[in-house]
């Protein structure tokens, strides 16, 4: 069951939560909706689940137009932040409800109901706890419940909002990679709303990065992180440094000294490096001359981060190294070094893509 | 996989009094003495005294005081009374509070505010706006008067009153109930499938009955109890118009007090048992919303 979303718009008063936004989820994948807060990666979320209108625009579930689906008919699973579980039932009347619920004429027999929850309870390791209320387990056993609440009534497409939000870093992990897991097994078209960068790209067949209402790029997880479209994808992704100079043929000029640069053209720009793509050398080569000043060496762990203030213009990069890369020039504190870029991607000023 | 870390149980803190907000024994002592001396004279000691008063002429005036056809009347009407206000505030306190905590729309405050609005007027007021309304000189009095519709002292009259007095019970008792639970259950609710009405029957209804049993409960002593508003719009017609509160009053300035504490000791009870009533259900309630952490006793099945 493919999801396609086309212009979708959405305001609240005035503040615009959607612009405009277009996205396609193909059947049986799981994608991630990354976003800051504020960025609408819920209220999208809400949308395609029938439970807010949308201004504008067009919900196709599989081709087919949702606009005169009411919620309770469109066959999705919600699995809300703060799991929404009802607290006056049981762990088992809760993913039982939505088979309860069904009209008569549809409703599976008690036997029925009972074979296909304590299927779910057994799939997500719960079913020892059938008759506790959801105010005696802990949150993680709760996301679970509510996650086998949510594929009780066989979505055609599960949609989880900052499903491991509320969760402390470690059980989040462990989490994280059942619900992968999970949905290999299920394999239902699943949408999930995170800020957590780390969480999509290790999750998710497909990321979609939004930024004030907008989706700013999507991919896999690879493509985004490897290629990012813009601006703001090279910096919500991943830790960059910002260099700002010149453009010109194939160089990147700041101050008087100049780096390589793919691309060429003639004008302002930034230039964007990733961390682990700084070297750092004893002297000016021909890849890049710019002075640095080491500024702080933190020297533990598999990745050395070192601090650097540039001469020209006082401000602090950024340098990851390999512990390899560090051994064969081990910087210290007040050092000088020349700064080179392996990968470099440049912004021309005035324009949010890569020039 | 590891279930260990995920399965651990939310904790709670015990509460303890603080050593920094503990006052000094002797302050202690004293404002704990003050307030015994307090309630002992005002509200154990009247308490005491209608009992007493009400058996003074001995069991057979106490009997005869409540048996009498005007009193059984006068207790008729006010169960009738409270038959028909309180479910009629039950419908509006549970839409009032529906609309008010899951919806936002222009005018929610000023709602919110004209609910409170019987418990800012005195009751006297209250009654009068009544005859206002419906009285012989009143606006729609003449109209009124044609038809041959009788309201004021008359049962219609002391019901619309009561009912006015006691509206603002139940919604208050919910809204901040609602209010705190937010819709989350309910879009979950929807999202599974369910119909409205299977919402609020399964979701909504389960997760307010106990405020809303505790509002039903002070809004049905008050619709009981009311005396002023009652008193401007009832005319005091013996047998007819009389409430058992205003059978009180009638009694005791005709000088009867033994049966005038008699009917009053009915009212008392009523209190006690409304009062007893509160007791228990704010005790199920605080138990349905206390978490019950203890999901680490049991051993759990840890898969791989």
């Amino acid at each position: 069951m493919s999801i396609e979303v086309r212009n979708l718009r959405k305001t609240f008063g005035g503040f615009v939560a959607l612009d405009d936004v277009s996205l396609d989820v193909p059947g049986g994948e799981l994608v991630a909706l990354l976003g800051p807060s504020g960025s609408g990666k819920t209220t999208l979320l809400r949308i395609i689940a029938g439970l807010e209108p949308a201004d504008k625009g067009t919900i196709h579930f599989h081709g087919e137009d949702t606009a005169d689906q009411p919620v309770r008919d469109r066959q999705v699973g919600f699995v809300f932040q703060h799991y929404a579980l009802f607290r006056h039932m049981s762990v088992f009347e809760n993913v039982a409800f939505g088979l309860r619920v069904r009209p008569r004429n549809v409703r599976p027999s008690e036997a029925e109901i009972r074979d296909s929850v304590m299927g779910l309870l057994h799939l997500v390791q719960l079913d020892v706890l059938a008759e506790r209320r959801p105010s005696e387990l802990s949150g993680g056993q709760r996301q679970r419940v509510a996650l086998a609440r949510a594929l009780a009534v066989k979505p055609k497409v599960l949609l989880l909002d900052e499903p491991f939000g509320a969760l402390d870093a470690k059980v989040r992990k462990e989490l994280r990679r059942w619900l992968r897991r999970l949905h290999e097994e299920v394999h239902v078209t699943s949408v999930f709303v995170t800020h957590d960068q780390e969480e999509a790209l290790e999750v998710s067949d497909r990321v979609v990065i939004m930024n004030e209402g907008r989706v700013e790029q999507s991919g896999t997880p690879e493509e985004v992180y490897d290629r990012p479209a813009t601006r703001f994808v090279y910096g919500f992704l991943g830790d960059v440094n910002l260099f700002h100079g010149r453009l010109h043929q194939g160089r990147v000029r700041i101050g008087e000294s100049e780096l390589d640069a793919p691309e060429a053209g003639d004008q302002e720009g930034v230039a964007y490096v990733r961390t682990y793509d700084v070297q750092l050398h004893p002297s000016p080569s021909v890849h890049g001359s710019l002075e640095a000043i080491v500024r702080h060496v933190r020297a533990f762990g598999p990745v050395i981060r070192i601090e650097l203030d540039l001469v020209k213009d006082g401000r602090t990069i950024e340098a990851h190294l390999s512990r390899t890369q560090y051994d064969s020039l081990p910087v210290t504190k007040g050092q000088c070094v020349y700064v080179a870029a392996m990968n470099m991607r440049v912004f021309p000023d005035g324009t949010e893509r890569a020039g | 996989m590891a279930t260990s870390v995920m399965d651990r149980p939310s904790i709670t803190a015990p509460r303890a009094v603080s050593r920094a907000t503990a006052e000094s024994r002797v302050v202690r002592w004293t404002l704990i003495g003050v307030a015994l001396v307090f309630l002992a004279l005002v509200l154990v000691l009247p308490l005491a005294l209608v009992f007493v008063q009400a058996f003074s002429k001995g069991l057979p005036v106490y009997w005869e005081a409540i048996t009498e056809p005007d009193a059984l009347s006068a207790a008729k009407l006010t169960l009738l009374v409270a038959s028909i206000a309180v479910p009629i505030n039950l419908i509006f306190g549970v839409a009032a509070a529906w609309c008010i905590s899951k919806f936002e729309f222009r005018g929610k405050h000023l709602l919110i505010t004209l609910i409170d609005l019987p418990f800012a007027v005195s009751p006297v007021i209250s009654g009068m706006i009544f005859v206002l309304l419906f009285g012989a000189h009143g606006w729609f009095g003449s109209w009124m008067s044609e038809h041959g519709i009788k309201i004021i002292f008359a049962v219609p009259g002391i019901v619309l009153a009561t009912t006015f007095v006691t509206a603002p019970f139940i919604a208050r008792e919910l809204i901040p109930l609602m209010q705190e639970q937010g819709s989350e259950e309910e879009e979950a609710a929807i999202v599974l499938g369910a119909s409205g009405w299977q919402t609020f029957s399964r979701v909504t209804l389960p997760n307010i009955k106990w405020g809303l049993l505790y509002g039903l409960i002070l809004c049905n002593a008050r619709a009981m109890g009311e005396f002023g508003a009652v008193s401007v719009v009832s005319g005091h017609i013996r047998g007819e118009t009389n409430t058992l509160p205003l059978h009180v009053e009638i009694l005791y300035n005709e000088y009867a007090f033994a049966a005038s504490f008699a009917v009053a000791s009915v009212l008392t009870l009523l209190a006690l048992v409304t009062l007893a009533l509160k007791t228990l259900v704010e005790w199920q309630q605080r138990r349905a919303l206390a978490d019950r952490p203890h999901a680490a006793d049991t051993p759990e099945r840890i898969a791989a």
